[in-house]
């Protein structure tokens, strides 16, 4: 065994790999529960892609078959039930998963210098992992599947001048039609995780480059021991290799949970109008995408007075695109003398909480309609406009708050809470 | 021979690679992008098509299909059309100004013959198609002065029996009206008029 593991040595440098991302990367050794999530990712993303083989294996891309082949899966073919409930619940898990990882980075400033270029390329894989999601949503050809892509490919046609004849190259027909579902196909299934592959391994080695952060938001780099391992690391195998895998055995728990028992998740995973086969002449009564469009739904929604000539559509359309957008600037958006919420005084604080509440309220009206009454006082479309409002405040107006903010000194070392 | 390295020449040689590279790479993603674009078949599938309107009661709709987009025929009653003239405030372009139809349905019926709408039942906010909802006052569910119209559920925008916007709603216009022409009383032919095929 040590034997042909040298001799591949010499030729691909199979042991220096191993130690740089394992055995001797050092990790802060305060890594909390919100650290799960990194390689929860992978482990969503492996599932995703390993039922997605299988699944094509059986999946038939045509508007004639894609409907029945996905009836076929679930009903003929041995196991395809537990396979497609895999890949369909596994969607949503990656996106619980996401967005979890990237509060992680609101809540100890992981998106800060020196980690910059490491929260953009997670933000391009989460705008990447919404193409995806997007696409595989088309797939099953679905009523839902089918009038989604319609408002979405629609999107597009806010551009001035381009916008009509961008929607009808990414549609490859003048409406949604089985052209459309056989290039989304193609970058469901081969585009998109390649790239997304790719980036994976970019993402991790330009985290390994400047190191992880933690929940201090302090630098263990600066204090080194005598062999030049920072103090306050550990090596991410054995230590974090095994914590990392309790948190996998506690998520596979729930998932499978999911997976087995309430797989459409009371129409949050899968919308019972996507039982239905695509109709042109019928848009579903209330048209909602999966649960982990809808803040952004919302916003799109939210628009609804024209400004400087141009019709609300067009600054829907440009609020959606911006409230994705701002994402990316946050770690110059941030001027804050601290990284971590531990050592932050009480105006990021409140940013933060006021921003979570409005993220998950948005999402909750977008799946609503704009004209009900389901919060209390005001239709959900008022709602909605407050909570734009706060939204986009806490981007736009965190360089002032930031700076204001009185901050507690950072300690020297990494502590434990 | 002469050791030295002529930079000179040598940055010229890559500039002229990368140009030379870059306008091969244009040309090559070409034929690529244009294969995405819709296909002869997708474009001769447009052809006009016929709808027999002789069982169509006053105040009932049909939906057909016409270049895989639903075309709404509507035979309105009398109360239904005077209510029109009643909505100018309410709407956004009342007149049809900035909507797209052709010439003989830029009016407040927006259609030849002022009972029959013909329209194409696609929202122009972003393509979803609106549902019908020709109930009156609070059986819409649309408020106490619904007037009836078309309700698009993806975002809320509200249209008259004419297929007219209503304002601070998201769609800027109000609903396409195809071009057609009648072949007799009761038989119209979609995507086709005295102006030639669409």
């Amino acid at each position: 065994m040590i034997r042909v593991l040298n001799w591949i040595d010499e030729r691909f440098p199979v042991r220096q790999l191993w130690n740089e991302h394992l055995a001797h990367y050092y990790a802060p050794k305060n890594f909390n529960f919100w650290y799960y999530f990194g390689s929860l990712a992978i482990l969503v993303f492996v599932i995703q892609i390993v039922t997605g083989i299988f699944l094509t294996m059986h999946y038939k891309p045509s508007s004639e078959h894609a409907f029945a082949s996905v009836e076929y899966i679930m009903r003929d073919v041995p196991w395809g039930w537990l396979i497609r409930y895999m890949h369909a619940v596994g969607a949503s898990a990656f996106f619980v998963i996401i967005y979890l990882h990237m509060f992680r980075a609101l809540l100890y400033g992981s998106h800060r210098e020196p980690r910059e270029l490491v929260w953009l390329l997670g933000c391009i894989m989460y705008v990447l992992l919404m193409a995806e999601a997007f696409m595989g949503y088309l797939l099953p050809w679905g009523n839902m599947s089918y009038w989604g892509a319609q408002v979405i490919i629609s999107l597009f046609t806010a551009i001035p001048w381009a916008g009509d004849a961008l929607a009808e190259w990414l549609r490859g027909d003048f409406v949604v039609s089985d052209a459309t579902l056989n290039r989304f196909f193609a970058f469901h299934v081969a585009l998109i995780p390649l790239v997304l592959t790719g980036l994976v391994v970019i993402h991790i080695l330009a985290l390994h480059a400047v190191g992880s952060n933690n929940p201090d938001g302090i630098e263990i780099k600066k204090i080194k021991d005598e062999d030049g391992n920072p103090k306050d690391g550990i090596p991410f195998h054995p230590y974090y290799t095994v914590k990392d895998l309790f948190g996998a055995v506690v998520f596979l728990i729930v998932f499978l949970g999911v997976v087995f028992f309430i797989p459409e998740l009371f129409g949050l995973f899968l919308e019972k109008d996507n039982f239905q086969p695509a109709s042109i002449l019928q848009t579903p009564s209330d048209i909602v995408p999966l649960w982990y469009f809808t803040p952004f739904y919302s916003i799109l929604r939210a628009v609804t007075y024209p400004l400087f000539g141009i019709d609300a559509k067009f600054w829907g359309v440009v609020c959606m695109g911006l409230s994705i957008v701002l994402f990316f600037l946050l770690p110059w958006l941030d001027r804050s003398p601290v990284k971590s919420i531990r050592y932050r005084g009480w105006m990021y604080k409140t940013a933060l909480t006021l921003f979570t509440i409005s993220f998950i309220v948005l999402g909750y009206l977008g799946m609503k309609n704009p004209q009900h009454v389901d919060l209390f006082w005001f239709p959900n479309l008022v709602w909605a406009q407050f909570l734009f409002f706060i939204y986009f405040g806490f981007f736009l107006l965190m360089p002032l708050y930031t700076k204001w903010d009185k901050t507690k000194p950072e300690p020297e070392r990494v502590t434990f809470k | 021979m002469d050791d030295r390295v002529d930079t000179k020449r040598r940055r010229f040689l890559t500039k002229v690679t990368v140009a030379a590279w870059a306008v091969g790479g244009t040309v090559a993603a070409f034929p690529f992008i244009r294969s995405m674009t819709p296909s002869e078949r997708a474009r001769a599938a447009g052809a006009p098509v016929a709808i027999d309107i002789s069982r169509l009661e006053p105040g009932q709709m049909i939906k057909e299909e016409w270049r895989g987009k639903p075309v709404w025929i509507v035979r309105r009653t009398t109360e239904m059309l005077d209510k029109l003239m009643t909505l100018d405030d309410l709407l956004a372009d009342p007149g049809s100004e900035r909507s797209d139809q052709p010439a003989y349905a830029q009016n407040p019926h927006r259609s030849r013959m002022p009972e029959v709408l013909v329209m194409i039942g696609v929202c122009t906010h972003l393509g979803c198609s609106p549902v019908q909802n020709f109930a009156i006052g609070p059986a819409s569910g649309l408020g106490d002065d619904w007037p009836g119209g078309f309700f698009c559920p993806c975002h809320g925008s509200k249209f008259d029996l004419s297929g007219r916007v209503y304002k601070n709603v998201p769609a800027p216009t109000n609903l396409v009206v195809p071009p057609y022409k009648f072949l007799n009383d009761t038989l119209i032919l979609v995507g086709e008029d005295d102006g030639g095929t669409a």
